[in-house]
């Protein structure tokens, strides 16, 4: 190739911020507490003037139900990130096959996965997977949410297998050659060379997939799993006070902004100390 | 009172220019080239000359003095800023041409865009321009296939595009590869012999010599000496210059 | 007939209800998806065009705009248009009926094109950005205005830089049109749903609703790809 003979770029290097991964911020939570408070005083001044009981004691009773709820989502993003890991790294890992059927079915796996709608393929697991399965005479049942669980871990799957991908493919060549020279084969070169400085780069844009993955799971609240979206919904519907719909929404994303923010601090400070090469 | 060529063509004086941290590069510029002169600027790295040829195109606004081009003052809020950069043609370190543009593309967009002249006629004169920096048949190439020294030359058919009376060449040879600057200053030599004026900054002291009606030698911000190349690089008076020259000849 | 031999009841296909009813779907999100792409690329260009303006206030409203919806999930945003919004804005009929204003198609159209928009604004703006000053001076010593360099120099290189950026954000802007869903708009999935209601033929359909998202998402993909190349400037490379 030609391009850049001259060493002096026509175009700066550059990096667009809106490709680069979403993530929670220190102003996310401000904005999120102060919107809280706004609405909250506002509901406790309905409350009073139609005299009803205050929001905040509203909210309190609620609180154990949706920690209830917001358990499951945890626990589903645990889950689906663990599956999609399990799979994703071998996908990965066939997408740099030497074997062309092998390369050619992972990638068209992956690309299939990364290219559903999230919703789509909630739907597709939801209704299309029995609700139990017999392995071996033992009947392990599955649940709306573990099948929505499995749902959510596909498209995961696809993403790991990308990063895994991508990973490989950013180890400089001069690596792989230099492994050959030391006559380690395919494998071994693999396992003992480039795996382990890919575990270092793949590690902050994995965590920030399941930052993603924990923000997307109220999704299933659409294929009805009692996650704590659904529930907050059902709160409101037997409270039936208009007063307490937008304190409620705003206390249920302040969960998760308190549970993926020091997510988002880890990965930051991870990519930060990984830079230092 | 109208300019006429018996008057230097870009005249300036006590020029000065502090950037934005405070830091004085033109401390006080003064110098004249007249019409079909060519004069090189040699002095240390961060003397300020590349912030003087920005200030006589404009690019670059000047706090005090004054810069005159054919008579009109520069440094004027009320410059017809366009008006003057057809007059005056600068070609920079990084030549800056067009990415997504071929060589002839890029010698044709400003007479055509800017001027609005002629296409067919344009394209003529393009041609000829291309084939003077002897770069015929890299009309439908890319910058980024071209080899810097090439990118460079093409850079200089952009400037000449615009029939400027003057040319402002910004240490055009210092981003390129050894092998490729001989064919740059070739090209800048035969404009000279065709009695462009020109304001050169540069590092090639012997290109300098050769080419030079006058040399400039700046320091700080400052003008120290200049003389007829012969002159200069013989006998030195300041001892600012000979400690330069003795370091880099 | 397929269903007879092999118990397959794929109803959109001779069925005339049901195959109306599911074209009428696959119209809608394409009509959706279309208009939702050509809107946020237009509020890319114009958001982009204020974040360079002189004006502090206008500079900071786009601000605000990128940062609200760049940060809440569509979902949310959706919910909030169509249930808080979409709550004032009702006709009420002699008859005492409160009609929307806004239809739901419409919400979910404006909802999405200012989400995938605000990524737009981003892109755009970056593009711009990464284009070496110095290219700039180039076109201005020329005797090119501001103006004119923009048009001629600069927006043609930045859009070249944005594409990449752009085709991953319209993609996922494609998948994100599936949600429109969750507040009733006769689209794809929503069509499907009915029929599998109806037909109970929930795997023949999930498979056919699968397939046409993949298949369209997969179209996009290859439209912008060969866009991307077609675009590309020769000798230059990304690093």
């Amino acid at each position: 190739m030609i391009a850049n003979r001259s060493d002096m770029a026509v175009i700066k290097p550059f990096r667009i911020a809106a490709a680069e991964p979403w993530r929670f911020t220190v102003w996310h939570g401000l904005v999120l507490v102060a919107a809280l408070l706004v609405a909250l005083g506002i509901g406790e001044a309905q409350a009073a003037a139609a005299e009803k009981p205050g929001i905040i004691a509203t909210i309190l009773k609620w609180t154990p139900l949706l920690a209830q709820g917001f358990a499951l989502n945890i626990a589903m993003s645990f889950l689906a990130m663990a599956i999609g890991t399990v799979i994703g790294v071998p996908l990965g890992l066939a997408q740099i096959s030497l074997l062309p059927p092998v390369r050619a079915g992972s990638w068209f796996v992956t690309q299939f996965f990364r290219n559903s709608p999230w919703l789509v393929l909630l739907f597709y697991c939801m209704l299309l997977l029995p609700f139990e399965v017999n392995i071996g005479g033992t009947i392990i049942p599955l649940p709306g949410w573990l099948k929505s669980t499995i749902g959510l871990s596909l498209p995961v799957m696809a993403n790991v297998s990308e990063l895994v991908r991508g990973a490989v493919r950013s180890i400089p060549f001069a690596q792989w050659e230099s492994a050959e020279s030391l006559a380690m084969s395919r494998g071994q070169t693999l396992r003992m060379v480039i795996l382990p400085q890919c575990i270092k780069r793949m590690t902050p844009p994995w965590m920030n997939l399941y930052a993603i993955l924990t923000v997307a799971t109220p999704l299933t609240s659409v294929v009805g799993v009692s996650e704590a979206m659904t529930l907050t919904g059902d709160i409101l519907s037997s409270e039936a006070r208009t007063e307490l719909l937008v304190p409620m929404y705003l206390y249920l994303l302040l969960w998760f902004f308190l549970y993926c923010y020091p997510i988002a601090r880890a990965t930051l400070a991870l990519e930060k100390r990984f830079q230092v090469r | 009172m109208p300019w006429t060529p018996d008057q230097p063509l870009v005249r300036l004086a006590d020029v000065h220019k502090t950037f934005g941290g405070g830091v004085e590069v033109l401390k006080g510029i003064t110098m004249d080239v007249m019409k079909g002169e060519v004069i090189c600027i040699i002095g240390p790295s961060g003397s300020g000359k590349s912030t003087l040829l920005r200030c006589v195109n404009a690019l670059v606004p000047i706090d005090r003095g004054s810069i005159l081009v054919e008579g009109q003052e520069v440094n004027d809020p009320k410059l017809d800023k366009l008006a003057l950069r057809r007059k005056v043609g600068m070609v920079f370190q990084q030549y800056n041409l067009f990415p997504h543009k071929t060589a002839l593309e890029n010698v044709m967009m400003a007479p055509v865009h800017v001027l609005k002249r002629d296409k067919k006629e344009v394209e003529r004169q393009a041609l000829a321009l291309i084939a003077k920096v002897r770069l015929t048949g890299k009309e439908e190439s890319y910058p980024g296939e071209l080899s810097g020294g090439q990118q460079q030359r093409i850079a200089i058919a952009r400037s000449l595009a615009m029939n400027p009376d003057v040319m402002l060449f910004d240490e055009v040879t210092a981003a390129l590869d050894p092998e490729t600057v001989k064919g740059v200053l070739v090209t800048i030599r035969e404009l000279a012999e065709d009695g462009m004026t020109c304001m050169i900054v540069t590092h090639e002291m012997g290109f300098a010599r050769e080419v030079a009606n006058r040399v400039y030698f700046t320091d700080g911000g400052v003008l120290v000496e200049h003389g007829p190349p012969k002159e200069f690089f013989a006998s030195p008076r300041d001892p600012r210059t000979r400690q330069f020259l003795d370091q880099i000849l | 007939m397929l269903h007879e031999t092999s118990g397959i009841k794929l109803t959109i296909f001779y069925d005339a209800f049901d195959r109306a009813r599911f074209f009428n779907g696959f119209l809608t999100s394409v009509r959706l998806m279309a208009v939702c792409l050509v809107a946020s690329v237009v509020i890319g260009v114009v958001g982009a065009w204020i974040q360079g303006s002189r004006l502090r206030v206008l500079r900071l409203i786009t601000q605000g705009y990128i940062q609200f919806f760049r940060n809440t999930p569509p979902l949310v945003q959706l919910y909030f248009f169509y249930f808080a919004l979409g709550s004032y804005l009702k006709l009420t009929t002699g008859n005492g009926i409160a009609v929307p204003i806004v239809s739901n198609f419409t919400w979910a159209a404006i909802c999405l094109s200012f989400y995938a928009g605000a990524f737009n604004v981003e892109i755009f703006r970056a593009g711009i950005e990464a284009v070496p000053r110095e290219t700039l001076e180039a076109a201005e010593s020329l005797g090119y205005s501001r103006l004119k360099a923009y048009a001629y120099v600069i927006l043609p290189l930045a859009f070249r830089i944005s594409l990449p950026a752009l085709n991953n954000n319209l993609v996922n802007l494609i998948k994100t049109t599936t949600i429109a869903y969750a507040i009733a708009v006769p689209e794809m999935l929503y069509v499907a749903n009915q029929i599998w209601s109806d037909e109970s033929n929930v795997p023949e359909m999930m498979n056919v609703l699968l397939i046409t998202y993949v298949s369209l998402v997969g179209i996009l993909v290859w439209v912008m790809g060969r866009w991307e190349r077609g675009l590309r400037i020769p000798g230059y490379s990304p690093a």
